[in-house]
């Protein structure tokens, strides 16, 4: 079999913003990095959350380090990355039946850690967010902003390949470390997508591979990274609901924020602990749950049109005897240097929040970089992130815009419910970080709008499969595959929103998928199950 | 302006406006009975053309439908399609599509064994009667004749180097080509569009034209369904004889032009036949009473009370607003007939999209007596008067079991059988010289 090896000076496991913020850090002091995922970007929890950049108000009241840590960082994210940014600000908001006490006394968490907030009448919040109820009694302004999460990481990608020549390997999962003398020597790797092996050779090996960080340390034999994994489901609704980010002022629970995201808005969140952070998917009784608690803060959820619901698990940092619930559980990061363990080139970074990944990339790339001997101040603080042709799909109503602005009649459009035309998919085809030969169905939506509408992939699927083959993409059945593989995979987030409106979209999808496409007999053929 | 109103008078009322609706005005006009039909659904669009009886048994592919309708009756007795004797359904089916050769939609006979038909990727559907337009696609398939399949710059979801790659191993005669309509340079094409140039002698013309330098010795040429809206037979054999190969469609991506002349040929025919229709008015209400029921029905100008002795529903699904769904569940939208539900929502779907068992939640529907009247939990009808045929029905998952039109056909014959003889418990037609001074 054919080993395909890789050298680079910095080998970092995991595609999420993290990861992708490591590489960032580290090419832009001069230093090489091949980031590899075994999925693809934002495969955990960095793709799992509402995308909200944190204030720090969530956290005032319990953990006032990380509230700051999280302004500190949203104010550098706001300015260097506003394209990936919608600063819309949020509201803290009580409604009858809700403590008054801890409502009263978040003003106060909120100057100790340094979060400009502001006082409301219920009547000046209702004419903020219209879809507020009457029995609202306190209300608060935080600078809560939402981030896309995915152009993110895409960016730091983006930056980091064109920095300095660093790569990204999807598809490509760890299998064991060979260790000589205290160091990593080579990392064992597989392309799951071909089944070959992979062979990595790095000075560094960086494991920021989130809630799978615990495994990955272990294969290289460290016991010191103890992770608490912490399921958290959302709902996506059809159109956006609110002008800003609503909370819930309240401890945290099920429910209690809604997040505007572009032209939608996402509902969250539970927290469930797991013990496998692997095959997650959204339950009906989770959504069920963080429904019922999020129309006791918006009614007019009660009445909102659902496309989906999706789940990511929170890497959470278990400190011996701390507390088991992942509501409680430390938000904060911790970098192991696993010198302790016998290992001079190994770092894990773990825990922390999406908000803050810069910061934890930062700290990472300094250890990195000393053990280097490489003095390059970190960079990430100043440098803008970039713009880029084959970035910016990622965004909710930006293809839309985009299709209208340049108004040419020959670039159709393969996803209606999201406007993502042929030419958004050609260029991330063909520049996108991750775009490969045969880039399939799933890492092409990953990087854009497709199958995230209304119809969740019923039309767009066949449309994008269709086009693909005219470009050559696919040869053979393996088209049939990826378009196959891509709506099973929406399915997955589909199934408990089904109710409503949705059930119409859902049975003409399976009137396409089954009756025109033949995906469930194809399927069943594929894995032999008739003759 | 005041609004009118009007009442109308009829044997049978049938609601809905999909395959089972117009099979059942169908069938009851031959049975001599006064039709008014209603509906406002467009989900015939959503059709590939093929009329399936029963394609897929247990996630098996069935060659031979009648075989498979035997395993069903013992397998699942419930099923609408298992209640019916092998003769009902074959009558029906044959009533069928003869209707539609009649109404210029040529459709091959339904035989003993199942078509192997095409689809879009270059798979194959296990149909029983596919339009005379489709059916060389079958032939060109069986033999691997030389054929080529060409697509349109500018037209979604159909692509004939897809379809091509799909075949390629097992079709080493195929080949693809892309060609520009004529006419609708640099543009997104529509397949109701293209079909409706077509209807002109000029694009035929020029269409054989531009195909006509691609044939390098192809015997067989696939095309997108696009041949024509009226008469697409007719238009197939006059290029074909321009041509000098074989013509054929395939289907495509909805909504599509096979759908759509199943639509307008009904919406055309049907008032010929002396049906009342009115294709796009929802009924907002039915009242029962002694002798019937009363439809009410708010049109754009009038509104229209129909006294019909019985009445027929077939709404369909969730698609097509026969049924809907809340958090909890399941429910019939026009009459609030009983639905027997799963235990809770969680039962609807299973885990997999795939899952060869299909999702429970589309074999809820509206249970019916031998007559396919609607019945309460205790087995007894809702009304005497009330009949229903199609999709709505429980214990069927169409879609997966390529079963659709068999339902759509076989359940409204015996739905209109049962409405007949109720309407005429002698079996003679309603008395003409009576009801024609009303």
């Amino acid at each position: 079999m054919n080993v395909r090896v890789h050298e680079t000076e910095v080998l970092i496991i995991g595609a999420g913003a993290t990861g992708s913020g490591i590489m960032r850090d580290l090419a832009l002091r001069g230093i090489h990095c091949l980031l590899i995922d075994r999925r693809d970007l934002n495969a955990g929890a960095s793709g799992g959350n509402h995308g909200l950049l944190h204030s720090g108000g969530r956290y005032a009241t319990a953990d006032a380090e990380t509230a700051a840590e999280c302004r500190r960082e949203g104010e550098i994210l706001k300015r260097l990355a506003p394209e990936c940014i919608d600063d819309c600000g949020g509201l803290f908001v009580a409604v009858e039946g809700d403590d008054p006490d801890f409502a009263a006394r978040f003003p106060e968490h909120c100057r100790v850690a340094g979060i400009p907030c502001e006082a409301l009448t219920p009547a000046e919040a209702r004419e903020r967010e219209p879809a507020l109820p009457e029995t609202v009694f306190a209300a608060y302004t935080v600078p809560d902003a939402t981030i896309d999460p995915f152009r993110i990481v895409l960016e730091n990608v983006g930056q980091a390949q064109q920095a300095n020549g660093s790569r990204y390997l999807p598809h490509t999962g760890v299998e064991g470390f060979d260790i000589e003398d205290g160091e990593i020597v080579r990392t064992r790797c597989r392309d799951h997508r071909c089944g070959d092996p992979v062979e990595i050779r790095a000075r560094q090996v960086v494991n920021a591979s989130g809630a799978w960080a615990e495994k990955v340390a272990r294969l290289a034999g460290c016991t010191d990274v103890t992770l608490l994994c912490s399921k958290g489901t959302l709902l996506i609704s059809n159109a956006r609901v609110t002008n800003g980010v609503v909370n819930r002022l309240r401890p945290p629970d099920d429910g209690d924020i809604l997040v505007p995201g572009g032209t939608v808005s996402l509902l969250g969140t539970s927290s469930v602990t797991v013990e496998d952070p692997d095959d997650i998917r959204p339950t009906i009784a989770e959504v069920d749950r963080i429904l019922a608690e999020g129309a006791a803060m918006l009614p007019i959820l009660n009445e909102t049109r659902f496309v989906r619901a999706f789940s990511g698990v929170r890497p959470l940092l278990r400190a011996p005897g701390s507390e088991s619930d992942g509501r409680k559980a430390n938000r904060g990061f911790a970098l192991f240097d696993h010198e302790d363990q016998g290992l001079t080139n190994f770092v894990t970074v773990a825990g922390g929040k999406f908000t803050t990944f810069r910061l934890m990339a930062e700290k990472a790339g300094d250890l990195v970089a000393r053990r280097l001997g490489n003095s390059e101040p970190c960079k990430t603080a100043l440098v803008p992130l970039p713009s880029g042709d084959a970035l910016r799909w990622t965004d909710p109503g930006a293809a839309a815009r985009d299709w209208y602005r340049r108004a040419d009649p020959t670039d159709m459009i393969l996803c209606e419910c999201e406007m993502v035309a042929r030419s958004a998919v050609d260029t991330i085809l063909a520049e996108a970080p991750g775009a490969e030969d045969h880039m399939s169905l799933r890492a092409i939506a990953l990087r854009s709008r497709i199958g995230k509408g209304a119809c969740q992939g019923a039309f767009c699927a066949l449309r994008v499969m269709a086009h693909l083959y005219d470009r050559g993409v696919y040869d053979g059945p393996d088209g049939l595959r990826q378009a196959r593989d891509f709506v099973e995979g929406r399915f997955r987030g589909v199934r408990p929103v089904l109710w409503g409106a949705q059930m119409p979209q859902a049975e003409l999808a399976e009137i396409l998928h089954c009756g025109l496409a033949g995906m469930d007999l194809a399927a069943a053929e594929d894995e032999g199950r008739t003759g | 302006m005041k609004r009118r109103s009007r009442r109308i008078d009829t044997d049978l009322a049938v609601i809905g406006t999909g395959i089972a609706g117009f099979a059942a005005s169908l069938f009851a006009c031959r049975r001599g009975l006064e039709v008014a039909q209603f509906g406002h659904s467009g989900a015939m669009a959503y059709t590939t053309g093929y009329l399936d009886l029963l394609g897929v048994q247990d996630g098996r592919v069935l060659d031979d439908p009648w075989d498979g309708l035997g395993a069903l009756r013992r397998e699942t007795p419930e099923h609408p399609l298992a209640r019916l004797p092998d003769e009902t359904i074959r009558t029906a089916f044959g009533l069928f599509t003869e209707a539609l050769t009649e109404m210029g939609l040529g459709y091959t006979a339904p035989g003993e064994r199942n078509l192997r038909a095409l689809l879009p990727n270059g798979l194959v559907k296990s149909t029983l009667s596919v339009p005379q337009t489709m059916l060389p696609g079958c032939e060109a398939l069986a033999q691997r004749a030389r054929t080529l399949v060409l697509d349109f710059d500018g037209l979604q979801g159909f692509s004939a180097r897809a379809f091509e790659a799909n075949l390629a191993e097992r079709w080493p005669g195929l080949s693809s080509a892309r060609l520009t309509f004529p006419g609708m340079e640099d543009r997104q094409v529509f397949p109701e569009v293209m079909a409706r140039a077509l209807e002109t002698r000029q694009t035929r013309e020029a269409l054989v034209d531009l195909i006509r330098p691609q044939l390098d010795g192809a015997e067989y040429v696939g095309l997108p369904a696009i041949l024509g809206m009226q008469a697409p037979d007719r238009i197939r054999t006059e290029m074909e004889a321009a041509l000098g190969a074989t013509l054929f469609e395939i289907p495509t991506i909805p909504p599509a032009v096979p759908g759509i002349r199943l639509r307008e040929g009904f919406e055309r025919t049907m008032p010929e036949r002396g049906v009342t229709l009115d294709p796009v008015l929802k009924v907002s209400r039915v009242r029962f009473g002694a002798a019937g029921a009363t439809l009410t029905l708010h049109g754009a100008m009038e509104d229209i009370e129909v006294e019909a002795r019985a009445v027929l529903l077939a709404t369909g699904r969730f698609l097509s607003g026969g049924l809907r769904a809340d958090r909890t569940q399941v429910s019939e939208t026009l009459l609030g007939l009983p639905i027997r539900q799963t235990e809770s929502r969680n039962d609807w779907y299973r885990k997999d999209y795939f899952d060869p068992a299909g999702h429970p939640v589309n074999r809820l529907g509206i249970e019916v007596d031998a007559s396919f009247r609607p019945v309460d939990a205790a087995g007894d009808p809702v009304q005497d008067t009330l009949f229903s045929a199609g999709a709505i029905l429980a214990h069927q998952d169409w879609v997966r079991q390529r079963c659709g039109a068999g339902l759509a056909i076989a359940s409204a014959y015996a739905a209109v059988d049962s409405a007949a003889a109720h309407l005429t418990p002698e079996g003679q037609p309603p008395d003409r010289s009576v009801r024609s001074d009303r």
